[in-house]
């Protein structure tokens, strides 16, 4: 039983706003405002790019996809082939994982410098995720401010213990996808849960409700296509890949925060910055280097490599891999199911500030092994 | 009559940028804009109570650090999530290369 409670409503939350844990000044590193500057800047550039290449790939795996799709009396079978299978997966990926990192650069507005651009990438993201755009802005906002503060941030993947089931189950979208839609179904009602009240102002309200209908009749037009043709093909392009495109998300979501401290004010010591493969950084934009973005949120995704640059004198070495990152997660994940006090404190470099220890003395006190 | 203040010479801040003002208990973000006036704005983001002095001068937006939330500056409109609440704003003069403000 965990001493711990995540829930927005809870005893934790309480303590944190009692304790100046809530809202609270964190560490940054320096860096004088002109250079800062420089690395706020913003573009069209790099996410016009990335986004016709994404959606441009998007749209040729479906193709591909349905032109391989077995055809029975002239009308669209009810399965997949398996020759197509390969399409179908790469789709689902960009829908079920790439649009994660969408929604979460254009909910910070980050990614283009025009305002309209990040905000139909942002509705669209937040479709694909399940996420409702309002809703998630709200929380995400409270990830950043609060960031791993048990009882606020409500983003927190890995509880202490580990929800390990939870977590796999998500490779699937089992978990995530499901509440999303339950949530859709509640807010489409004309409801909120009650810990969407807690974060959610009374004048945003009505527009989660809104958005919830607009999906729920979407969905309806899918499911209805689907029945009338005989075939998932529907759902293969719309639902169906925010499961079984999940896992690339997860994968790399789970590195962000994982076996790491609670209840400090120093994302050096809640965040890990991965070094990972192109293709990976083009699906996460970049959220890899995810010390810094929490650092400096105001720096754009294309601009996060040479912020990292500029600061990694002052934080922890970042992971040489995601095969190192697990390889750092699992152990202590593992040993937090029957010792939740465990987290890994990183060692900083020489170069670095020092931990603030009176500031995280409680979060940062020794635990057994 | 609320009095002019004598907040800082124009050049203290570059275009399209803004510095902090601290003035007895309060506090202002004094702005530059791409065509060269000047604005003042309360200090603190009306979201979180952050300090804009940190965020980024887009045209005439400003943008807090904290949440990108964004506001234009010469309105104090807030124009983006999760600031809901406008911003105070100020008049500004620029006499002798001395911006004043009246607050
Ligand atoms: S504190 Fe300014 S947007 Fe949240």
């Amino acid at each position: 039983m965990s001493r711990r409670d995540y829930s927005m409503l809870g005893a934790d939350g309480v303590r944190a706003v009692e304790t100046g844990l809530a809202a609270a000044q964190w560490y940054h590193s320096d860096i004088p405002r002109a250079e800062m500057k420089a690395l706020m800047k913003r573009e069209n550039g790099p996410a016009v790019r990335d986004t016709i290449t994404l959606y441009g790939c998007m749209l040729a795996f479906a193709g591909a996809g349905i032109a391989l799709w077995p055809q029975v009396a002239g009308s669209f079978a009810v399965w997949p082939s398996l020759v197509s299978l390969p399409f179908w997966l790469a789709y689902g990926v960009l829908y079920g994982s790439a649009m994660d990192s969408r929604w979460h650069e254009c909910s910070h507005g980050t990614a283009f410098r025009t305002p309209w651009m990040n905000d139909v990438v942002y509705q669209i993201a937040s479709f694909m995720m399940v996420r409702n755009p309002i809703t998630w802005r709200w929380s995400h906002a409270r990830h950043h401010t609060d960031t791993l503060i048990v009882g606020r941030d409500p983003e927190i993947v890995a509880m202490r213990p580990p929800k390990l089931a939870r977590i796999l189950a998500n490779l699937l979208g089992l978990v995530d996808a499901w509440t999303g839609w339950s949530r859709m179904l509640l807010n489409a009602s004309g409801r909120l849960s009650a810990e969407e009240a807690t974060f959610i102002p009374q004048s945003e309200q009505p527009k989660v409700i809104r958005v919830a209908r607009i999906w729920l009749a979407i969905y309806a037009l899918v499911i209805a296509a689907a029945i009338w043709m005989g075939s998932i093909l529907p759902l293969m392009l719309v639902g169906l890949p925010r499961l079984y495109g999940a896992w690339h998300h997860v994968v790399t979501g789970v590195m962000q925060h994982a076996g790491l401290a609670e209840n400090v004010l120093d994302h050096r010591l809640n965040s890990r910055t991965v070094y990972i493969n192109p293709i990976s950084r083009f699906i996460y934009w970049n959220m890899n280097y995810h010390v810094e973005h929490h650092m400096f949120p105001m720096v754009p995704y294309y601009r996060l490599p040479a912020l990292h640059a500029k600061i990694k004198h002052d934080l922890p070495a970042a992971s040489p891999s995601m095969l190192a990152a697990y390889a750092e997660i699992i152990p202590v994940l593992w040993r937090q199911l029957r010792n939740e006090e465990l987290f890994i404190k990183r060692a900083l470099p020489a170069t670095a500030r020092p931990y603030r220890e009176d500031l995280h003395q409680t979060a940062l006190r020794p635990a057994a092994a | 009559m609320a009095d002019w203040i004598d907040a800082c010479a124009a050049d203290d801040i570059e275009e399209e940028d803004l510095i902090r003002f601290d003035h007895g208990e309060r506090t202002f973000a004094i702005y530059r804009s791409p065509d060269n006036s000047f604005f003042c704005t309360d200090g603190l983001c009306t979201h979180e109570q952050v300090h804009l002095e940190d965020g980024l001068v887009m045209d005439y937006v400003i943008e807090c650090p904290k949440h990108n939330g964004q506001f234009d500056y010469r309105t104090g409109k807030a124009l983006r999530a999760p600031v809901c609440e406008n911003l105070g704003t100020y008049p500004v003069k620029v006499e002798g290369g001395r911006v004043f403000i009246q607050i």
